[in-house]
């Protein structure tokens, strides 16, 4: 086995820079999988590397959000300020809420991957009313604040405030209903290899929306009310 | 023993958010959650400590703010999405080292560019004079 990877020189399974490079030719025990130099990676490979492409894509889409609120944030026109707008603690209870739902989430991947239909329906039901409560709050603060005359017309900064949370809350409406067809998809097709990519696609989505929020809860409330 | 796996078996690689497949352990599989869990609680609980006392000195609370979140943000992508230093997570820390940059490009640029026309521009009574 040690001559087959002599004979290749640098082994092929030791390039990082190639999808599903254990699939190409020699494994790190030396092993040749039988079939030359391999072939094309897994469909779960493939599909799990194109949705961090959009994952990040979305994330730089964000950042021109971030950018628009950081560059407006003290163009009040007069108007209120975010140290007298936010509750802190209103913030933190959203902050616990996603960060719950997104190990909720963790917690149904790995229920998924051992094949457990109830824990996994389960999981997907805390991940979900997790989300939902945080989504709760977050119009629940929208309502007061438009209630209190600080919508989003009084001022650059309420535009551009509204418009980075409201663009994070959408996301997280979207993925409620993402959430919601897949535990029906899961409930009624079982794990077929096409619903676990799409459960994957899921979990990465719902983790990469937490990660936005850490930046958000830090960038809007923390900087603004301190 | 001659052991041949089946063609083309990728099984073996990972995708951000994949558990390692082959010898699955559910115990520690909820473990590295758990511990997820844990950090990223503690360094939002001290962001929020930090923000409203009076324990870091004033203007060093914005320092103090960032460098939690990004903690917390890599806390997340390691116990999380499991991104790691293995050869699978290889093109995948690529592709969030290139989003990373356009990250910084738009945030950094478009607060430095706008701080700069900010302090160049006429003041807005000075424009109402020019007009008369």
């Amino acid at each position: 086995m040690s001559t087959a990877e002599t004979a290749l020189g640098a082994p092929a399974w030791n390039d990082p820079n190639r999808v599903g490079h254990h699939g190409y030719g020699h494994r790190p025990g030396g092993e040749p999988t039988g079939h030359g130099e391999g072939g094309p990676a897994s469909k779960r490979v493939i599909v799990g590397f194109g949705f961090w492409i959009y994952l990040l894509s979305d994330i730089i889409m964000f950042s021109a959000f971030f950018a628009a609120y950081a560059v407006l944030a003290n163009a009040t026109a007069g108007g209120p300020t975010g140290r007298q707008l936010f509750n802190l603690t209103n913030v933190g209870v959203e902050t616990g809420c996603l960060l719950a739902s997104s190990f909720a989430g963790g917690m149904a991947s790995i229920a998924a991957a051992v094949r457990n239909q109830l824990w996994t329906q389960i999981s997907l039901l805390v991940t979900g009313v997790l989300g939902a409560a945080f989504l709760y709050l977050e119009l629940h603060e929208f309502a007061l604040l438009v209630a209190q005359g600080a919508g989003p017309t009084r001022s650059a900064f309420l535009t551009a405030f509204f418009s980075l949370v409201g663009l994070h809350g959408t996301h997280i409406s979207v993925g409620l209903l993402w959430l919601g067809t897949m535990m029906a998809q899961i409930w009624a097709k079982g794990f077929q290899g096409y619903i676990m990519r799409r459960l994957l696609c899921f979990t990465l989505f719902w983790h990469a929306l937490d990660i936005i929020w850490v930046a958000l809860f830090t960038i809007v409330y923390l900087m603004g009310a301190g | 023993m001659a052991n041949y796996p089946e063609a083309h078996d990728d099984t073996h690689d990972l995708v951000p958010g994949e558990e390692q497949v082959d010898g699955y352990d559910i115990a520690q599989g909820i473990f590295g959650y758990v511990l997820g869990l844990v950090f990223a609680s503690g360094l939002t609980v001290a962001s929020f400590y930090v923000a409203g006392s009076q324990l870091i000195w004033g203007a060093g609370i914005p320092v103090a703010l960032i460098v939690l979140a990004i903690a917390q943000m890599g806390v997340h992508l390691v116990f999380f999405l499991h991104i790691s230093t293995s050869p699978d997570s290889a093109n995948n820390i690529l592709a969030l080292a290139f989003g990373v940059l356009l990250v910084a490009l738009v945030f950094i640029g478009s607060v430095w560019i706008m701080a700069h026309l900010n302090a160049n521009l006429m003041p807005m009574s000075q424009v109402m004079q020019m007009q008369r």
